[in-house]
């Protein structure tokens, strides 16, 4: 088992009690000098003497080693005396082996799976407690600058509505008018069957301005500005801004959260009309490309088709959809927890969230206007 | 292997970011075996340096080697077998945030070398504990350690390749002064034990008189003196007379004689 000089090698004579290493022990050659440790087996009641004379170089990784290859032999029950190892090396093996009572391995605490269970819900639980004070909090703080609007900070208001309704134009205007397309598209063929053509305006109308502008608008704003506004947040709170501002005393609520939820408040509603334009623009264009009804025939019909309160049922809910999406993200901000990891975990979580409650909630507007029949 | 006299070179480096300059002409080098600290004033580009030494920045003209190699315009490739001799710790640890401390110590092993998990763990729990962190510390996320602990985790990290040479920067900063002078003890205890060549860059007045071999003070966009710690004291140049007769460094340079 002899290795040409400069790789670590360790040669063993059973029959003589002689350990010899050479050359380097070092991390290169570590996992050899390991493999031949531990194949070896230590009788007991053995005297071993370690000749460490040619060792020509040792590193941490080395001196572990031979601090494992001296508790194997002690631990088999023979004694090891050790000779001719560089004081230098000495020294070194001298201090792993000091600090080696202090190494352990250890990993996270694992739970089994129904104290994950019990712990995740727990945690599920403790967020909608923390949720429902957040909106108390921003309630509080509206409040707050209603009574008192020179709190209103009107610079962050307006940034925001730049960011999350202006710029939001053409990716909303481009969606609505393509799902206006798409709605015009299948209710044609059904309504050409019965020949009542001109129907497809009610269609359109209908489910775009009651249904689908604010929805389509409201799923756009929460991907584009809900995550923006938990990534913001959350890396302020990872630098500790957040902390920052609290000591200067500015409220982080008044400063972060309420310019974001009222630019939303004015810019959703606002993207909303937009996109029912839009659509009705789109369900036209295919009308007549696919029906032949021309625009001003559109137009007229709807007229009667469609009444005010289904604009407004619409632009009523993308104000709610603005709330919710301007809560979820800003609360999820504030949920982020000292890492970078955190900050992209709670960006996910708010979109998801913000989406899946715009969904709930529309569901529920649904049933509340069947029973009032709006 | 062969004996490096010089293990850093750094010759006639000047960088710029826009107008501003921040280095002209700076040379200096690092011998094998010694402490270099490298000190001056906030903004003077201490740090500058030492990022364009481990390859993070590129000055604008000059020439560096390390381990006698030249390393400016070498690709990541290339510079790949350099980087695995030497270490570096960031001034705040820059530790990876979703992995273990045991975990984060254990990644360039892994990445490096081809040694078995158990092995590079234990490997890892050992840096973890020459560095004086407590074993529990090793199933903890960065993020539960204190500022103090975070430096020793990034320290153990930065010896995990057994590097033979090891760049620090800031290593006191923000730690208590226990802390911190058990940071000098540890600095020169490695240096000693494994032989290391040590670079780095620091305020602490304290830590310079105790373990430095050697002092380079940066100013006025170039090396304003270099030497012992003592030969720097005599030194006339009014900002390095500034920098160890201001009244913390008088009180450092007592503390350090009263310790000798």
């Amino acid at each position: 088992m002899t290795n040409q000089s400069h790789q670590g090698g360790i040669t063993v004579d059973g029959a003589e009690g002689l350990i010899l290493c050479e050359g380097d022990w070092a991390l290169p050659h570590a996992s050899r000098l390991k493999q031949v440790i531990d194949a070896q087996r230590w009788p007991g009641g053995r005297n071993f003497l370690l000749d460490c004379s040619r060792v020509e170089a040792m590193d941490t990784a080395g001196a572990w080693l031979l601090y494992h290859l001296q508790r194997e032999v002690e631990r088999g029950g023979s004694r090891l005396t050790m000779q001719g190892l560089h004081p230098r090396f000495a020294a070194l093996l001298a201090m792993v082996a000091a600090r080696a009572e202090d190494t352990a391995v250890l990993q996270p605490v694992q739970y089994g799976m129904l104290e994950r269970l019990g712990r995740r819900s727990a945690r599920h639980a403790g967020q909608v407690s923390m949720m429902l004070a957040f909106i108390g909090e921003a309630a509080l703080s509206a409040l707050r600058t209603i009574r008192q609007p020179s709190r209103l900070r009107l610079r962050p208001v307006l940034h925001n509505i730049q960011g999350a309704g202006f710029e939001a134009l053409p990716i909303v205007g481009l969606l609505s008018f393509l799902m206006g397309v798409v709605v015009s598209y299948q209710g044609a063929e059904q309504l050409a069957r019965y020949g009542a053509s001109i129907f497809v305006a009610d269609l359109v109308g209908l489910s775009m301005l009651r249904e689908m502008a604010p929805l389509l608008t409201a799923i756009i704003v929460a991907g584009r500005s809900g995550s923006a506004f938990t990534a913001q947040i959350g890396t302020m709170k990872v630098t500790e801004e957040v902390d920052a501002m609290r000591t200067i005393g500015i409220a982080p609520m008044d400063f972060l959260v309420l310019p974001k939820i009222l630019a939303l408040v004015i810019a959703v509603p606002l993207l909303t009309v937009y996109a029912d334009i839009l659509g009705i623009v789109g369900g036209m264009v295919m009308a007549k490309t696919q029906l032949g009804i021309n625009f001003e025939d559109f137009a007229d019909r709807l007229d009667d088709a469609v009444r005010l309160p289904s604009y407004l049922v619409g632009i009523g809910k993308s104000l709610v959809f603005a709330v919710i999406v301007g809560i979820v993200g800003c609360f999820q901000g504030f949920q982020v927890g000292g890492s970078a990891d955190s900050v992209g975990r709670q960006t996910t979580i708010s979109v998801v969230q913000a989406i899946f409650l715009v969904i709930v909630v529309d569901a529920v507007f649904s049933v509340i206007f069947s029973w009032l029949k709006i | 292997m062969a004996e490096y006299q010089q293990v850093v070179e750094v010759e006639r480096i000047c960088t710029r970011f826009g107008a501003l300059s921040v280095h002209e002409d700076v040379s200096l080098s690092v011998r094998q075996g010694e402490i270099f600290a490298l000190v001056g004033g906030s903004g003077c580009g201490k740090s500058t340096l030492l990022r364009e030494i481990i390859l993070l920045q590129k000055p604008l003209s000059g020439s560096i080697r390390v381990f006698g190699q030249e390393v400016l315009g070498l690709d990541d490739e290339a510079a790949l077998p350099l980087r695995r001799r030497w270490g570096v710790m960031f001034e705040r640890g820059a530790l990876f945030s979703s992995l273990t401390v045991l975990e984060n110590v254990g990644l360039p092993l892994r990445e490096h070398t081809g040694l078995n998990d158990e092995l590079i763990d234990e490997l890892a729990a050992l840096k973890i504990a020459l560095t004086g962190l407590p074993a529990s510390a090793g199933a903890k996320y960065p993020n539960e350690l204190s500022g103090g602990m975070r430096k020793r985790a990034a320290l153990a990290r930065a010896l995990a390749l057994e590097p033979e040479l090891v760049f620090l920067d800031e290593p006191t900063a923000g730690l208590d002064p226990l802390s911190a002078s058990g940071f000098d003890e540890l600095v020169k205890n490695l240096k000693e034990s494994l032989g290391l060549t040590i670079m780095m860059v620091t305020h602490d007045l304290d830590l310079l008189w105790r373990v430095a071999d050697r002092v380079a003070v940066l100013g006025e966009n170039r090396v304003l003196g270099i030497g012992t710690m003592d030969e720097l004291a005599q030194a006339e140049h009014p900002i390095i007379r500034e920098y160890f007769y201001g009244a913390r460094g008088r009180a450092a340079r007592e503390q350090a004689w009263k310790q000798k």
